[in-house]
């Protein structure tokens, strides 16, 4: 009998779960996964998709939005939900947002972009994180189904598919301009390098890093690794950099990792330069994280959320309304996205009834002969090369007083 | 003595009939998806083959954990070597081998032999031991396996295969490929696992495990764990066949490993992990230690469960979590298993008779 009352707590469990589930979905609070409980007409998102079914731009992502480095997924998420709210509002083009969870991991991403196949995708914003879109940019390729990734920046995401395209700069290139950046506005002389040896993100970054400073005569003093089943404690790598004198340590990982180190380092008195990638966008954001440790850390981004033009204020204004923090560089890459795919579209006078594949030429033409000007970049305009890689300028960002700010 | 007789006959009957009943459920099972495959959606299609790699790996962990009885918590290590080896012997292959399924076969017979060979070589000192050092030493193992991956550069050209460890120093000739590059994993992988493939695993898998089990070295394997004083005493020689168990179960899990790797365009070590280990762990205990249609089932509706809770959207894993406890209390529960008792005899038409006997 006990069993028996056990059971059914666990069944009510379940039923007030799933009600709990439809309910966030409708007030809006999630837009991810609720295209199924047609988010009514709640407070945020989502609200529009209903109403425009049928004469809409099916667009559809992959991201984390759940696990470790879900904050990017979400900033993705939410980024390009504000772009396509704003989008629907002005007429138009319409566009209905699909974000499905991939909780970082290739195997997920595939569920997660067939589920979103069978919802009927036809412009796809790939996978927020590297090795997941390596895995879906392959299906993109033999489904002829077209993407734009907003912060996907492993080469291989790109590499040997001609409908794929990065909003982001690829992980090479991030290194070599990083190391140009130090090189050219000395900012050190001794180096000192911690990098995770068993992500893609990071050791695409450090190799190229590596190179460039030795064609540039960087001094690195200072090399040392973790991976990813000892990334707490770093006190072997924060004792090397400080014996061998590095005044400035090149951090390329997500901000979550260097978080501890900031705080490892601040507690054995260590006070180099940090200069970090975009992956260090969003240390501001970590919870029960004392945000002075990370004043002064550099960062090369693409996207400063204190710039003055009108269109970065409206969407760190509208981001931070909804969603209560100020908006990192995936967001930005998102929003900027879905822009450039409306840009796109119109350019190519596309209609939403036209066939993913029919689409996925339109946007290859598109992309490798359009400018696009958007929130990210330095206003010069971004281009694509023909391979899916993106050109436009890093800006390099230093933490002031809790908050990004421009450095030049 | 005439009655304990045809008891035993009776019991060795149920066994086989049991065994072709599931051999008979997966045969239908493949008959049924592949006469709808045009109706399935992208999603299931896309789990086809994952779903039976799970299922190779789950049947073969129970074959440790069920029928030997010691527990493993490294099983996707082996999956790992499988993984890596096939994908380096399908790449190595590639132009001299054009028929993709042959090529696919060769990799698993590949995958299986190394994941044995790791899966031996972790057996001589550990299976010597009683207790619990295996369930340590395979954790261990699972890790050392994914940290060596992480840090090994393999790549192939004109001249043949090029192995180094924590630096690329494999200075590869003009037209030739990194297969293996560290913590990048494996990329570009060639994908040619297909359902076809991963049924006749599975099939070829259920084979290997019920003729083992019903053998001569399956009893004395199911003796070592019932009672491994009463095994030795007889004059089982106890490591010998802890290790032709353990040493199928890694094989099988390596096999596996290489169909699940050639159905993903790429592939990091760090996916084997400790929470790939238990989730097979997991299938096994839900289906039930040594029931091994029990741990197909589990395999397939716990691989599918994540993505139909879909709509839950970022409640999806709390209510997976809160069905697998209710699964778990359901299949416990003495009445529902009465139920079922009686659902299960009512389809053998074997209940009144055992009820007599």
């Amino acid at each position: 009998m006990k069993k028996f009352l056990s059971i059914l707590l666990a069944l009510a469990l379940v039923l007030s779960l799933a009600a709990c589930g439809g309910d966030s979905g409708s007030s809006g609070g999630s837009t991810g996964g609720d295209s199924q409980t047609s988010g009514d007409s709640g407070s945020t998102g989502g609200d529009s998709d209903s109403s425009v079914s049928g004469a809409a731009f099916k667009l559809g992502g992959t991201g984390p939005l759940t696990g470790p480095v879900a904050v990017y997924g979400l900033a993705a998420r939410n980024g390009a939900q504000i772009a396509v709210d704003e989008i629907n509002a002005m007429g138009g083009i319409q566009f209905e947002l699909n974000y499905q969870d991939d909780a970082h991991d290739a195997e997920k991403a595939v569920n997660a972009y067939n589920t979103l196949k069978d919802w009927g995708m036809q412009l796809s914003l790939g996978s927020v994180t590297s090795t997941p879109c390596e895995a879906t940019s392959v299906m993109n390729f033999e489904d002829r189904i077209f993407a734009l990734t907003p912060s996907a920046s492993s080469v291989a995401t790109t590499e040997g598919k001609d409908n794929v395209f990065q909003m982001c700069f690829t992980d090479p290139g991030q290194g070599a301009k990083s190391a140009e950046y130090i090189a050219n506005q000395n900012l050190g002389t001794k180096i000192g390098v911690i990098w995770k040896n068993d992500d893609v993100y990071s050791k695409g970054i450090y190799d190229t890093f590596m190179a460039e400073a030795a064609t540039l005569g960087l001094e690195v003093v200072s090399d040392t690794n973790f991976n990813d089943s000892n990334s707490t404690d770093f006190s072997v790598q924060i004792a090397d950099a400080q014996s061998k004198g590095a005044d400035l340590v090149f951090l390329p990982m997500y901000f979550d990792v260097a978080a501890l180190i900031f705080s490892q380092a601040s507690t054995v008195g260590y006070a180099p330069k940090w200069f970090g990638v975009d992956g260090m966008d969003g240390i501001l954001s970590v919870d029960g994280f004392d945000t002075s440790l990370a004043e002064g850390v550099m960062l090369l981004t693409p996207f400063s959320a204190d710039a003055e033009d009108e269109r970065t204020q409206s969407f760190v204004a509208e981001y931070q309304s909804r969603h209560g923090e100020i908006p990192n560089q995936f967001a930005a890459d998102a929003y900027d996205c879905v822009y450039a795919y409306k840009q796109a579209l119109e350019a190519a006078g596309a209609t939403p009834d036209m066939s993913a594949s029919e689409l996925c030429d339109l946007m290859q033409q598109q992309f490798t002969s359009m400018t696009f000007d958007g929130l990210t970049g330095d206003g010069a305009g971004i281009t694509w090369e023909t391979s899916g890689a993106v050109s436009k300028s890093p800006k390099g960002m230093i933490i002031q007083n809790g908050a990004y700010v421009g450095m030049d | 003595m005439a009655s304990l007789k045809i008891t035993a006959k009776k019991n060795l009957s149920k066994t086989s009939r049991r065994n072709y009943l599931t051999y008979g459920l997966v045969i239908l099972a493949f008959v049924i998806l592949q006469a709808m495959s045009g109706s399935l959606s992208s999603s299931l299609k896309g789990m086809l083959v994952p779903i039976c790699a799970y299922v190779v790996m789950a049947i073969s962990l129970n074959l440790t954990v069920g029928i030997l009885g010691e527990l493993s918590l490294g099983h996707a290590g082996f999956m790992s070597v499988g993984a890596f080896t096939g994908v380096i012997v399908a790449s190595y292959l590639q132009d001299t081998i054009t028929i993709a399924p042959l090529r696919l076969a060769i990799s698993m017979v590949a995958g299986a032999a190394f994941a044995a060979l790791a899966g031996f070589l972790i057996g001589i000192p550990v299976l010597r031991l009683k207790g619990d050092y295996l369930a340590i030493v395979t954790l261990a193992f699972g890790e050392i396996i994914k940290t060596i991956f992480t840090n090994l550069y393999v790549g192939v050209d004109g001249r043949g295969l090029h192995f180094s460890l924590l630096e690329d120093k494999t200075n590869l000739a003009e037209g030739g490929k990194l297969v293996v590059s560290g913590p990048m994993g494996m990329g570009s992988i060639q994908k040619i696992a297909s359902f076809t493939a991963g049924f006749l695993l599975i099939l070829i898998t259920l084979a290997v495990v019920f003729n083992l089990v019903n053998s001569r070295a399956g009893r004395a394997i199911m003796a070592i764990r019932d009672n491994r004083i009463a095994a030795e005493s007889i004059g089982i020689n106890v490591t010998k066949y802890k290790m032709i168990a353990f040493v199928t179960s890694a094989a099988l899990a390596g096999a596996a490993g290489t169909l699940f790797a050639m159905n993903y365009s790429t592939i990091v070590a760090t996916k084997f992990d400790f929470n790939t280990s238990i989730l097979v762990l997991v299938f096994v205990v839900l289906g039930g230690l040594g029931n091994m249609l029990g741990s197909i089932i589990a395999a397939a509706v716990l691989t599918i469960l994540p993505e139909a809770l879909r709509q839950f959207s970022d409640y999806r894993m709390l209510v997976y979590a809160i069905v697998l406890i209710l699964v778990m209390l359901a299949t416990n529960n003495p009445t529902l298993r009465g139920y079922l008792d009686r659902v299960k005899g009512a389809i053998t038409g074997k209940h009144s008779e055992k009820e007599a006997a």
